[in-house]
């Protein structure tokens, strides 16, 4: 029998009172989001929200506990815009959402910022629990990018490949890292580049002793960057259960996965609040439907990030998902 | 198909000073005057009663109505007062929607998104007080903008029919009931805006099938439009032409007519309302560059088939920004008039190839 693991992808709503405080704050202007160098009162209003954040995770009884990357305004572009070798331009749209980021113009080598490392080092102090730390996969995070330094795709992805494992490497100790790559679904890589996943995703998975998940949502992986991804070093793929999951079962009986999975079982996306007896049967349909395998781990999740939701049933999808891996609870 | 745009006359002033007409609007929101929004905080807080927070949007949609009058158009709005935004306003009043509280657009930019809890049902008019209001307060043809159901589908939770064509469509005859009923109360100018088309261009057969619903037993004197904004209109262009209105309201100021050529061919068959001032930037463009602007729509559709209208709503500028905009988009107007009646402008080529 596996052993069923709650956990989230992170980048949570903000609590209501800390949208209000730093809207009043920061500004509604493209210049006012966060780079990097905010002030005191700024800090101390995310301070209180991370502390927030980490009890909604604790309340609830995840078995891994995310920072909440609370301050990540331009999303999962969030490690590129503070850093000095990338200027920010205007606002486009973020996949297929009606949300926005900026634009991050990569004008120079990448060097690796701590910015990560730093929010983490601040939720250590404000737990117990085993802690899981974010970034966006080398893929995503070059397919948000504007390259105006690297000068074609491949080293594009060997850069921010380098600059990722050096954020990972000052990371504080972590039990898990979930790494977040939607643009390996919404935009698959051509054969050239796809041959190179999975030097660049061990490239960031070498740089953390901690179980490495690549997690990919807004449906299944295209075929043949399934394949090459098999290649690459990492604990489990995430894969999405709430859209495209019969695609997902295809890739993953023609060319196998890991002893570990993550499951996106809890649609972030949408205010309808699983029952823990939902997010169950969705994870038992996938484990019954890969009788090849027996897992080890399976992560159950959200399948995207949770700041698309309002704060109220956001705190009730956590819970769901705690019930849900808490196996007690089905005993009784 | 486009539904025959010949009612468009009805607009045109008695005391219109040229031949040609070309007839001048807005999107529909405009800047708030400070005060209604230190009212709506004082409404929100329970500080204000009923009464008094109806007078201050009575007071704000009668002054913004005057100041479109005084601008010159042709067909006005009361500046969309009454809404805080597109989504939120119409979810208040169709049944099966609750809020759960503001979701992220970018930044620190939020909105109250809501979520369909039960199927969509229509309680009461959503507009129609609003309509009477405004055309009882002013001299010319009202236009009313409604919030498309494609947009208010998308920019929901669906919670319920886990299949949102199946819950634009149900929008959509809501939105139908809603049309008759303004249509029954006097109006004879209504925009669906659906500003979610432009970033899922693909759904386009779903929006055409949409305004079926909205338009069906809707007399062809009643003028329908459709304003987009924002995306790349090669995705939807010519299909736009196949939807049942009269005519298509499009952004094209804000990147410079960039896209107007998608336009010229096949042929434009519905009447263009052409944007001719950006709605996101606070410099005010001259009577003289709006003309060169207006005559972009001519190398589209023939003068009477041009309409006259910023990109988008205004709400966003400063009030001042937002009339002298308005204002020089009419001068603008009249003086193209002027040239056409005289000859002066060519229609085989409006505007001099660069
Ligand atoms: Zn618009």
């Amino acid at each position: 029998m596996s052993e069923r693991v709650a956990t989230t992808p992170g980048l949570y709503p903000l609590p209501d009172r800390a949208k209000e405080d730093l809207a009043d704050l920061k500004g509604h202007q493209k210049g006012d989001l966060i780079d990097g160098s905010e002030g005191p009162a700024i800090t101390d209003v995310y301070d209180r929200a991370r502390a927030e954040a980490v009890a909604d995770q604790d309340d609830a009884g995840l078995d891994r506990v995310v920072e909440g990357q609370l301050r990540w305004d331009d999303l999962l572009a969030h490690p590129l815009v503070v850093s000095d070798a990338v200027e920010t331009g205007g606002i486009v749209r973020y996949y297929d959402n009606n949300n926005f980021y900026r634009d991050p113009q990569i004008v120079a080598d990448l060097q690796p910022t701590g910015d990560v490392a730093a929010e983490l080092e601040a939720a250590t102090e404000l737990t117990d629990g085993p802690l899981q730390a974010v970034l966006p996969g080398p893929y995503t995070l070059a397919d948000l990018a504007t390259d105006e330094h690297y000068g074609d795709e491949a080293e594009l992805l060997a850069g921010v490949a380098d600059f990722l494992a050096g954020e990972a490497e000052q990371l504080p100790p972590h039990e898990t890292l979930f790494l977040l790559d939607p643009s390996l679904v919404t935009s698959p890589p051509g054969d050239d580049i796809a041959e190179r996943l999975p030097a660049a995703v061990d490239r960031v998975a070498g740089a953390t002793d901690a179980d490495v998940v690549l997690h990919s949502y807004w449906g299944a992986h295209d075929e043949t960057a399934y394949a090459h991804l098999m290649d690459a070093d990492v604990d489990a793929f995430g894969v999405d259960l709430i859209h495209e999951r019969e695609d997902t079962l295809y890739n993953i009986t023609e060319y196998g996965t890991h002893d570990d999975v993550a499951l996106g079982v809890v649609d972030g996306q949408n205010t309808r609040v699983e029952t823990p007896e939902t997010v169950r049967e969705r994870a038992d349909w996938f484990e019954e439907r890969v009788p090849s395998q027996a897992f080890d781990t399976v992560y159950l999740t959200a399948n995207t990030e949770l700041f698309y939701l309002p704060v109220a049933p956001y705190r009730e999808k956590l819970s769901a998902l705690a019930a849900a891996a808490d196996e007690e609870e089905v005993a009784a | 198909m486009s539904r025959p745009a010949d009612n468009r006359s009805q607009f045109r002033p008695d005391d219109h000073p040229n031949d040609h007409f070309l007839l001048t609007t807005v999107v529909g929101s405009y800047p708030k005057p400070k005060w209604l929004d230190r009212a709506r905080d004082l409404d929100e807080s329970g500080d204000l009663d009923d009464a008094a927070w109806a007078e201050a949007q009575d007071d704000a949609a009668r002054l913004i109505t005057g100041e479109h009058e005084r601008a010159g158009l042709d067909t006005v709005v009361d500046g969309e007062m009454r809404r805080e935004e597109m989504t939120e306003f119409f979810a208040a009043r169709i049944g099966g929607y609750e809020f759960n509280g503001p979701v992220k657009v970018w930044g620190h930019n939020y909105f109250d998104k809501p979520s369909v809890v039960d199927e969509v049902s229509y309680e009461e008019p959503w507009l129609v007080d609003e309509f009477a209001f405004t055309s009882d307060v002013a001299t010319r043809p009202v236009k009313v903008p409604i919030t498309g159901p494609y947009t208010l589908a998308s920019w929901s939770f669906d919670e319920v029919y886990d299949d949102e064509a199946a819950l634009a469509r149900d929008l959509a005859d809501l939105v139908n009931t809603e049309v008759e009923a303004l249509v029954d109360a006097g109006a004879r100018y209504v925009q669906i805006d659906e500003p979610a088309l432009a970033t899922t261009p693909d759904d386009h057969a779903l929006v055409g099938e949409c305004l079926d619903r909205i338009v069906a037993g809707v007399s062809e004197d009643v003028r329908v439009g459709l304003h987009v904004c924002y995306g790349d209109y090669s995705r939807i262009y010519p299909e736009v032409l196949e939807f049942p209105v009269d005519e298509v309201d499009l952004e094209l100021c804000n990147d410079d007519y960039e896209q107007v050529d998608v336009f010229e061919s096949p042929e434009f068959t519905a009447d263009l309302a052409l944007g001719v001032v950006d709605a996101h930037d606070a410099g005010v463009e001259s009577v003289e560059q709006i003309e060169q602007n207006i005559r972009q729509g001519l190398r589209v559709v023939p003068p009477e088939r041009l309409t006259v209208s910023p990109d988008c709503g205004l709400k966003l500028l400063p009030r001042e920004a937002a009339y002298q905009k308005t204002a020089n988009l009419v001068t603008a107007a009249r003086n193209v008039e002027a040239d056409l009646d005289a000859g002066r402008i060519d229609l085989d080529a409006p505007v001099p190839t660069p």
